[in-house]
């Protein structure tokens, strides 16, 4: 019986293997193969077929007249020393734009979900607590509201009050260029500002469906033996709600944040276009609108393994809470 | 839901004592049929006033598709109308006009039919799939679990959005049947999971195994004793994965990745925001109107979900009661995909 950190650890490398692979074969089937329109303007333009080559080598290092096991070769292993090409449209090696870029895709994802978590665990619970309460009633209602408002639409409408009509956000960008010391409080103050509507686009329209998970959680909870035995014991009200029900509650949620994790690091194609954040999802349609496969491509490599990591992360630490996890070998908690 | 008195006696072998003893003719299995899968469902259905609501706000989404189809409003086109009107101004144009002169009224209805085409397929696509994958690999456990397993963790790897838009430009998809598979190409995989999970304790209970004694094929009990049970939690996940298409289709179109033959509403978005309608205050109903479609749609299916699962409930549905006691089942059912 192999140690599970092993098998999670080697599970991670496997996958983004495999990611790996499905990016080379994605490039290959991009339309009219992979470099031909670029091969084609080269060569009306006069550079020499052998330069062409060279030049189309370097951008992704694919050689376009190597064999297609040399070609998958040589781009797993430049991959691998994080050469992941150099961007047409902008001339820089794509590692260096997203290197910058990262980061801020990175805040926005882990805030606004953290944030979202938080709100809907909290009302959740609250509802939970007061079952068939008005409050509970007009709770769910908005959390059936907000289930059905995509977060650009919010997204659009805060921008349109807060930043054009109002003036209190700015509309674009992740801080303000001007100031030049990356410590200071004025900088750290602009990224807030400049972050606090992609933010609260993005965590806004997500309370509700979480809410509506913790509070049909913590009722079912709320029901088992074990918290009327807690109550008899005479726990306190805070030691049962926090240690009994809360924990219990909060566990199922858990397989689904793995996977909103997933969507909500792919969402933010839409939500950083529309703040013009330049973040992973900004540049990745860069890369789409400007025919830039290298950045393209590149940014959904990295968007995956962001997102492999994550989940990684949340795993290992996910065990630590459960210990049921650890101790038997699979996922599967039931 | 386990065997109901309308379940046919699997082809040769005949296990159910009762239905041999008493021959029904046609028009009583008939009458049977119609009053255990169409009038107590639709009765119970109809009790809840979520559904009712979801039911009439997807009816009227019917009706603009029709509507659209049969013809019976204007096609949007250029100049077709004075610029920029705003929401009800003239009644003619009810949702307004773009600085084009384009009825967004028209632009909507137009629209409708392709999106619920799309809607359609990215839930039963993501749906279908996870239900065959997650039974399959639940009931039968071993190699064949690990390798669809494997699978689905792998597609579960890959963020949605991003593996959709390069799908996207790869195939360039319009048929909207097409898109709406696309769009949850990989949506499937986290259901898959959870609807295994749940067949992991399904397949331990008693009916079931006794059912496997009586030599009942693998197909049979998949169909017969565990498909039913998943019901309620298939149902409200297939109003996730639709409305997932739809904020996803929007999105895209939106972005302008999709290629597009008809002013769909992401479109139309999409047309809105280039043309200012950010700053323009004249312009923001320009925005406001496709946003309505989306939410509304949304909102229905989702209202829908959250009553439908007490038609599948088979303990609330012997009640057939309106009064029945809420059963907080279908509440806990943690949502497997995104939100977008």
């Amino acid at each position: 019986m192999v140690n599970y950190y092993v098998r999670r650890t080697a599970r991670v490398f496997a996958t983004v293997f495999a990611v790996m692979s499905v990016t080379f074969g994605l490039i290959r089937l991009l339309p009219g193969g992979p470099y031909s329109q670029l091969r084609a303007q080269l060569l009306r333009s006069g550079v020499p077929a052998e330069q062409v080559n060279q030049q189309i080598e370097n951008l992704q290092n694919i050689r376009p007249d190597a064999p297609l096991w040399e070609q998958y070769i040589n781009y797993m292993v430049s991959v691998l020393q994080l050469n992941l090409g150099q961007s047409i449209s902008k001339g820089d090696p794509v590692v260096e734009i997203l290197a910058q870029a990262a980061p801020w895709t990175i805040f926005i994802v882990v805030v606004s979900t953290v944030l979202m978590f938080a709100f809907g665990i909290v009302l959740g619970a609250l509802q939970a607590y007061k079952e068939g309460s008005k409050f509970d009633g007009i709770v769910s209602t908005f959390s059936m509201a907000g289930m059905s408002i995509p977060f650009y639409v919010i997204a659009i409408l805060a921008l349109l009050v807060f930043s054009y009509r109002l003036g209190w956000f700015p509309p674009s960008g992740t801080a303000d260029s001007s100031i030049d010391n990356y410590w200071s409080l004025a900088f750290f103050v602009s990224v807030l500002k400049h972050a606090a509507l992609p933010v609260f686009a993005y965590t806004i329209t997500g309370i509700g469906s979480q809410a509506l998970a913790m509070r049909g959680n913590s009722i079912q909870v709320l029901g088992q033996d074990f918290v009327e035995v807690a109550r008899l014991r005479g726990l306190s009200d805070t030691r049962i709600s926090t240690r009994y029900v809360a924990r219990n509650a909060i566990l199922p949620m858990y397989t689904g944040f793995l996977l909103l994790l997933g969507f909500r690091l792919g969402g933010t194609i839409i939500l950083e276009y529309i703040f013009n954040y330049p973040g992973l999802g900004y540049y990745m349609l860069e890369g789409l609108n400007g025919n830039d496969y290298p950045l393209m491509m590149g940014t959904f490599l990295v968007i995956t393994v962001a997102l492999v990591v994550g989940v990684y992360i949340a795993d290992l630490t996910y065990s630590k809470i459960d210990p049921r996890i650890s101790a038997g070998d699979s996922r599967e908690a039931y | 839901m386990k065997h109901t008195e309308t379940d046919a006696p699997a082809d040769g072998f005949d296990w159910h004592a009762e239905s041999s003893d008493v021959e029904l003719t046609r028009g009583e299995r008939f009458w049977e049929f119609y009053e255990h899968r169409v009038y107590q469902p639709m009765l119970i259905a109809w009790s809840d006033l979520r559904t009712r609501i979801g039911l009439v706000v997807i009816a009227f989404y019917l009706l603009l598709a029709l509507i659209g189809e049969l013809g019976l409003w204007r096609a949007p086109s250029t100049s077709q109308a004075p610029r920029l009107l705003g929401m009800f101004e003239n009644m003619a144009y009810p949702l307004g006009t773009t600085s084009a002169g384009v009825d967004l009224t028209a632009a909507i209805i137009h629209s409708t039919s392709d999106i619920l085409l799309m809607v359609l397929a990215g839930g039963v696509w993501a749906t279908g799939v996870a239900l065959l994958v997650g039974v399959f690999a639940g009931y039968k456990g071993g190699m064949i679990d690990n390798i669809l397993m494997s699978v689905s963790d792998f597609f579960m790897a890959i963020p949605g959005l991003p593996l959709v838009i390069i799908l996207a430009i790869t195939f360039s998809p319009e048929n909207p049947i097409f898109v709406g598979v696309i769009l949850t190409i990989n949506y499937w995989a986290g259901l898959g999971r959870s609807l295994r999970s749940q067949v992991l304790t399904i397949r331990e209970d008693s009916y079931v195994e006794a059912s496997r004694t009586m030599g009942v094929s693998t197909w049979q009990i998949m169909v017969k004793d565990i498909i039913p049970n998943l019901m309620p939690y298939v149902t409200v996940n297939f109003v996730f994965a639709a409305r997932y298409t739809i904020f996803a289709s929007v999105g895209l179109y939106f972005l302008g990745v999709l290629p597009y033959s008809t002013q769909t509403w992401g479109v139309t978005l999409a047309r809105a925001q280039a043309n200012g309608a950010l700053f323009v205050p004249d312009a923001a109903h320009w925005l406001i109107a496709p946003m309505i479609a989306i939410v509304g749609l949304a909102l229905g299916l989702i209202l829908l979900g959250q009553g439908m699962d007490k038609v599948f409930n088979p303990r609330v549905r012997t009640r057939l009661a309106g009064e029945s006691e809420t059963t907080e089942e279908g509440e806990d059912d943690s949502i497997t995909g995104g939100t977008l």
